[in-house]
């Protein structure tokens, strides 16, 4: 165990490497064009050279690129060109507003999803189950941004509930917080859900449910603690990798409702070519991303117990 | 619910069974009646899809979705099953009725530990503490004798063995006192020594709590040892039903007849006395015929008489519960002398064509826990194959015997160039091949030296024809190259398998088992080849099938004089085929020698307890019983001297446990690797012994 | 399973690959979720094939802005009269014309990128289960480290990076994709390459290319062709959130995703501009992924 663990932090940690790695060559290579969006297009040659000059960018890559790191390791990415400001003074309010966004989510997704999966897959063709199987697809159809036109059209443009954008200026607000809710809620849980589904019904034809039905056992006995056990173990990893999703998905989201929120900063940054703040945000992503895999593999460990004990 | 306890444990009436498919009813039981008096062991026995595990589910009222009861009755001590609300049902489960599974891990919940598996039953059932149960799980578990009880109930069933996994089972079972125990194969997936201590295990117990069983089972030689009264089903019908005396001495129906006529006599070999297989295949369930469904397979069909309406059960007159499913049951006669076919002259044994040499294969294993790296001990080494000697020659049929991890697949993988050898050579037509990868070997040398696969269902490629897939290998071999000439080649192949010849444009997917291997057959002859190695290649078919494919492996190993090395488990299929045998256990040589010699004294402890293991099916042999204790050790952590000491109900000393037993050879090479002097081993009785009347 | 010998009398075995297609076809008919999904993505392909002739307007032309669905153009010197059967755009272009255009970059676009991403994820699936080893570690390790990205920080990093284009939109695709491709193929190969027919291909001295292409890859061909379906609604999702970013194919030429950039500020005012390539992508995604479902359940009762 404790093996596995060092192996998942150090793959954890070599991931980061690389993928910094590649994303400093692909933003940095061209020292001229760094200098022309930190500088603006209408900078001259000389001020562009001086600048690179004094800011080391005429040493080699590999210097420039470990000096980055460094830096980066201690959360100093630079400032924002757009910005003009420390790229952390932008981006931690946004990764807060988008943690609210997706604490949300997933507080209303789990739940929702888990209990349908599990209701969908104890029994396999039923009415219930179909039902919830083709919701699970169509709802899944739906991108973001359309059901976020969809939803929008409903509940601003004709019932009036919420308000068309959720930009959170005046603080903290339920009704700005629900349409983006909604919206990846509603994207999102029908996938949860149909995996949940799957490994449920899977289960609910082993042998070993088989026999436990057949030693006699109460079907709540039988469902609660032989089939959800077992059952649930495949969702765990799913749900765990949904926050990886969940970061596309802001994108669109925050973007559609104007949310000050990690996406919509992201696609800010990238949009201008702004590129410490690009840089920032996506090692915060893949940190993100690469954290919640590693719970995900461990936990699936520690939940397993054939993989537990060997 | 009321249980009446005079009536007797279990009465089936006139039951029809039916699945309703895509393809519409399909009749899974028809007209099925039985009687289960209190303490009685009942066998179903008969081929796969012939209905008797769905009888077992039946009782148990667990059908599936699509399942159906379309008439009759069940009732257990006078309660009709078929009635019953879930409430009431769920109260006779697992605490009246019980049942054992065929794979003992599939049925044991992975995530839950064995003792939490236990104690429910007695929990749920009777309503006591968890104390209480627990006293009672560990005292069931020791009478179902598994070492260290106490660990076994917080241990995960994966880390247990396959054999103790089916003990646990069986304890689950027998936890809370059952009347009735279902049995469904519950030693087809155990090996042959493990199998022996189940069966004996559970026979002892039902005897002790005065159980019921049915026994379901494909093999007729272990319904003989486990049961009084037996009923054989043929698609969805019983067709004799009688008492174990009566149905094994006078067989009425054809069908039974013909299954004993699959089965080797513990008497005889290939030439003596030639398997019979039964003509034909099973019927698909929505085909069967009209009248009789054995009909379009019975050398005594008689049209007009076997295929009108619907038969029933009669009684044949010697016993009161011997019935038969036939109409012309009267006149037809069985001799039982005629139940196989005439004997055949010997082939001739030509020159060595295998010659093995002190062959060894070790497999590195890499331990990357920090325990093993901090110990240095990272790299550990998994003698697969140890010193193997032994020699094959033209015509002949050799043998490799042994249990699961005995090293037999290995040894074949090194013949066939997949796997080279560690040290020792393998001489194959005078050259040593055992260092030479298959891709360095000559398309003729390939060709000489083939295989046929163990499983029937993925040794052909499902997205090619059969033909393309032969042809390939006869283009491959360089038998042929003109089109014209190959397919021909191909249909001549499938002349030899007896198959049809528009077989070339079919799928694998339309095809039987037995029909795959017979391709699978016709493949390995294609480049001619002086040696096949057959991988156990009909132990995953049916009785009548596997005699089928076994007849046909033997009339074309002599028809090519070919030399056939036969890898196997079972040793009442290799007695009948093979010429000598070597019999492995972990990788090493125990014994080997001429079939007559491995099955007479002096036998090595294992052949003798392997020998012991075989459930053969006829009643007038007497058997020595051997049961081994404990488990098969592990392929990475043998035993340091004799590989069988741990098991050995004949271990002399400690020399056993520390020393490598050297070989004793007798004076026609029958060799025994045993530190017993040969001479005490001569004195052991015989295991099988055949009263001189049956002959 | 008994000595089953055909399944399906009323269709005879063929070695025809149009008999076997056919034979696929009727398979499908006993799934009524297929025939949905098939329904759908068959008539946006037809859509697309037919837009020359079916678009009642230049889909680029600017006509009269701002009208409602079912206004009528009168018809000018250029254009014929005719309706606006579901309205017009801030800047005049009737908005059905678009979206039958639209059709065909995404019909064009989806299934080329999807194409070109199994390609390289079978290629590099087959290796890595094939040989295993090092060069199933250094594949798995890169597949792994690509799929830790967040697929649409990805794409918006690499297209904000080179440009918005066709070609960079399917590069992205296609370095996005293959990964995911790459581990179903690797997991499906570690299964064949355990059978029996694999050892017969290696005892009679197969090379390793026969081996992968011949005997293993078109036994896995079932659950690839599920998870392609599935592949294309997700490409066909992405072109859309692409457009709908911005980052998508450049203008004027119609873009569904497109078409709802341009016009979301007058969603609440004008809802047919967005509301109506909301429809039309969501119907081709659920149309691929029903098709999807469909093709899994019955390739799950053989």
């Amino acid at each position: 165990m404790l093996v596995f663990l060092t192996k998942r932090l150090a793959f954890m940690v070599i991931t980061m490497i690389v993928v910094s790695a590649l994303l400093f060559v692909l933003l940095e290579i061209d020292v001229d064009g760094v200098a022309t969006k930190v500088l603006g297009p209408y900078s001259s040659a000389e001020q562009r050279e001086l600048w690179l000059e004094r800011n080391g960018y005429r040493d080699p890559l590999g210097e420039r690129y470990l000096r980055w790191l460094a830096n980066a390791a201690r959360g100093d990415f630079g400032d924002s060109i757009r910005f003009k400001t420390p790229v952390g003074e932008v981006l931690w309010p946004r990764l807060w507003n988008t943690a609210i966004l997706g604490f949300w989510v997933f507080a209303v997704m789990i739940p929702l999803s888990l209990v349908l999966g599990v209701l969908a897959g104890m029994r396999e063709g039923s009415l219930l189950d179909r039902s919830i199987s083709i919701t699970g697809i169509v709802t899944t159809s739906v991108p973001e941004f359309a059901s976020a036109v969809f939803l929008s059209a409903i509940f601003v443009f004709w019932l009036k509930l919420f308000p068309g954008t959720s930009s959170m200026s005046d603080g903290f607000s339920f009704r700005e917080l629900a349409l983006p809710v909604m919206v990846l809620v509603l994207y999102d849980f029908g996938y949860v859900a149909r995996m949940t589904r799957a490994s449920m019904a899977e289960v609910m034809t082993t042998p070993y449910i088989r026999t436990a039905i057949l030693k006699g056992l109460p079907y709540r006995t039988v469902i609660l603690k032989h089939a959800l056990r077992n059952a649930l173990i495949a969702p765990f990893t799913v749900i765990m990798l949904q926050v990886n999703w969940l970061l596309s998905g802001v994108i669109v989201v925050e973007f559609f409702f104007a949310y000050k929120g990690f996406g919509a900063l992201l696609l800010e940054a990238s949009l201008n070519q702004d590129i410490f703040l690009i840089e920032a945000c996506a090692m915060v992503a893949v940190f993100v991303a690469v954290a919640t895999q590693t719970i995900a593999d461990v936990g699936y460990t520690y939940l397993n117990p054939r993989i537990r004990f060997t | 619910m009321q249980l009446d306890e005079s009536a007797p444990v279990l009465e089936i009436r006139d039951l029809n069974l039916s699945y309703y498919t895509r393809a519409g009813e399909i009749p899974a039981v028809i007209d099925f009646s039985l009687t289960v008096e209190k303490g009685e062991s009942i066998g179903l026995v008969g081929e796969s899809g012939c209905g008797k595990s769905t009888v077992a589910m039946a009782i148990m009222q667990y059908m599936g979705h699509n399942g159906a009861i379309k008439s009759g009755s069940i009732k257990f001590k006078g309660v009709e099953l078929t009635t019953l609300g879930p409430d009431a049902l769920r109260r006779l489960r697992g605490s009246e009725i019980a049942m054992i599974y065929q794979e003992p891990f599939a049925a044991l919940n992975p995530s839950l530990t064995l003792g939490a598996q236990l104690v429910e039953v007695p929990m749920t059932h009777e309503g006591i503490g968890l104390g209480e149960a627990r006293e009672r799980a560990l005292s069931v578990l020791t009478d179902v004798r598994l070492p260290d009880p106490e660990r076994v109930m917080d241990a995960y069933p994966h880390q247990i063995s396959g054999g103790q996994q089916q003990r646990v089972v069986i304890a689950m079972a027998l936890l809370s006192n059952p009347a009735l125990l279902l049995l469904d194969e519950p030693t087809t997936a155990l090996d042959v020594t493990v199998e022996a201590g189940i069966t004996k295990l559970i026979a002892e117990l039902s005897e002790k709590y005065g159980t019921s069983q049915i026994y379901i089972s494909h093999n007729l030689g272990l319904i003989l040892e486990v049961c009084s009264r037996v009923f054989v089903m043929y698609s969805g019908e019983v067709v004799e039903e009688g008492s174990i005396a009566a149905l094994f001495d006078r067989p009425r129906h054809p069908y039974t007849h013909g299954l004993f006529g699959c089965i080797a006599l513990p008497t005889a070999d290939k030439n003596a006395a030639p398997l019979r297989p039964i003509p034909g295949q099973l019927p698909l369930p929505h085909l069967r015929p009209a009248g009789c469904n054995f009909g379009p397979r019975c050398d005594h069909f008689v049209s007009g008489q076997c295929d009108q309406g619907v038969l029933s059960m009669q009684g044949v007159g010697d016993e009161a519960s011997h019935r038969v499913r036939c109409v012309r049951w009267q006149s037809v006669v069985h001799d039982p002398e005629s139940s196989h076919g005439a004997p055949q002259a010997p082939i001739d044994i030509g020159d060595t064509v295998l010659e093995v040499e002190h062959m060894q294969k070790y497999y590195e294993v890499r331990d990357r826990s920090l325990a093993a790296l901090v110990s240095g001990q990272g790299v550990r080494w998994v003698k697969a194959n140890e010193a193997l000697d032994f020699d094959a020659r033209r015509g002949e049929t050799v043998a490799i015997v042994g249990e699961s991890g005995c090293g037999k697949s290995t040894f074949a993988k090194v013949l066939m160039g997949l796997e080279t050898a560690t040290g020792g050579a393998v001489r194959h037509e005078g050259r040593d091949i055992g260092s030479i990868p298959v891709r360095e070997r000559s398309a003729r040398q390939i060709g000489a030296l083939q295989m046929v696969f163990q499983n029937p269902f993925d040794t052909l490629n499902p997205s090619h024809t059969v033909g393309a897939q032969i042809a390939r290998v006869i283009r491959k071999f360089g038998v042929e190259t003109d089109p014209a000439l190959v397919r021909q080649r191909v249909f001549q192949l499938l002349d030899t398998v007896k198959l049809p010849r528009d077989f070339f444009y079919r799928r694998p997917r339309q095809l039987s088992g037995g029909q795959k291997q017979r391709i699978g057959i016709a493949r390995a002859f294609a480049g001619n080849p002086s040696m096949v190695i057959a991988d156990e290649p009909v132990s995953a078919l049916d009785v009548s099938v596997a005699a089928a494919v076994t007849e046909l492996l033997t009339e074309i190993q002599r028809e090519n004089e070919t030399t056939l090395l036969f890898i196997s488990h079972d040793l009442s299929v290799v007695r009948y085929l093979a010429d000598r045998i070597v019999v492995m256990y972990l990788g090493q040589i125990m014994e080997r020698g001429r079939t007559r010699e491995i099955f007479e004294p002096p036998y090595h402890p294992y052949t003798e307890a392997l020998l012991s293991a075989v459930p053969i099916a006829d009643p007038d042999v007497r058997k020595r019983e051997i049961v081994l204790e404990g488990n098969l050790p592990s392929v990475l952590d043998p035993p340091s001297g004799c590989p069988f000491s741990t098991r050995c109900p004949r271990k002399v000393g400690t020399i056993c446990d520390d020393e490598r037993p050297a070989v004793q050879l007798t004076d026609h090479g029958h060799a025994i690797a045993c530190h017993i002097p040969l001479r005490e081993l001569q004195e052991v009785p015989p295991v099988i012994e055949i009263p001189e009347a049956a002959e | 399973m008994s000595d089953a010998t055909t399944r399906d009398e009323t269709i005879p075995a063929g070695s025809g690959a149009l008999l076997r297609a056919l034979r696929a076809i009727a398979l499908l008919r006993e799934s009524w979720i297929g025939m949905i999904g098939a329904a759908l993505v068959l008539f946006w392909m037809v859509t697309a094939i037919l837009a020359p002739v079916i678009a009642p307007f230049e889909p680029n032309a600017t006509l009269m802005p701002f009208q409602k669905p079912g206004a009528v153009f009168p018809g000018n010197a250029d254009v014929a009269a005719g309706t606006f059967l579901l309205g017009t755009d801030h800047i005049g272009r009737d908005i059905a014309s678009r979206l039958i255009w639209g059709s065909r970059t995404v019909l064009v676009h989806a299934p080329f990128a999807t194409v070109c991403a199994y390609l390289v994820g079978i290629l590099m699936g087959l290796a890595a289960g094939y040989y295993r080893g090092w060069v199933d570690d250094l594949l798995s390790r890169l597949a792994d480290i690509i799929l830790s990205f967040p697929v649409l920080v990805l794409y918006v990093i690499i297209i904000a990076h080179f440009g918005a284009s066709a070609a960079n939109i399917v590069f992205a695709i296609i370095f996005a994709s293959s990964p995911g491709i790459m581990r179903i193929v690797r997991g499906l190969v570690l299964d064949l390459r355990n059978r029996d027919y694999v050892a017969a291909a290696q005892t009679r001295g197969e090379p390793a290319w026969w081996i992968m292409v011949v005997e293993i890859l078109p036994n896995a061909r079932g659950p690839l062709i599920v998870d392609a379906c599935l592949r294309l609604g997700y490409v066909t999702i992405t072109i859309g959130v692409l457009g709908f970013l911005g980052l998508g194919l450049p203008p004027p030429d119609p873009d569904w995703g497109g078409m709802i950039n341009e016009t979301r500020s007058m969603a609440l005012a004008f809802p047919h501009m967005v509301v109506f390539p909301c429809i039309a992508i969501s119907s081709l995604i659920l149309g691929f992924n029903l098709l999807a479902d469909g093709l899994r359940e019955i390739s799950l009762r053989d």
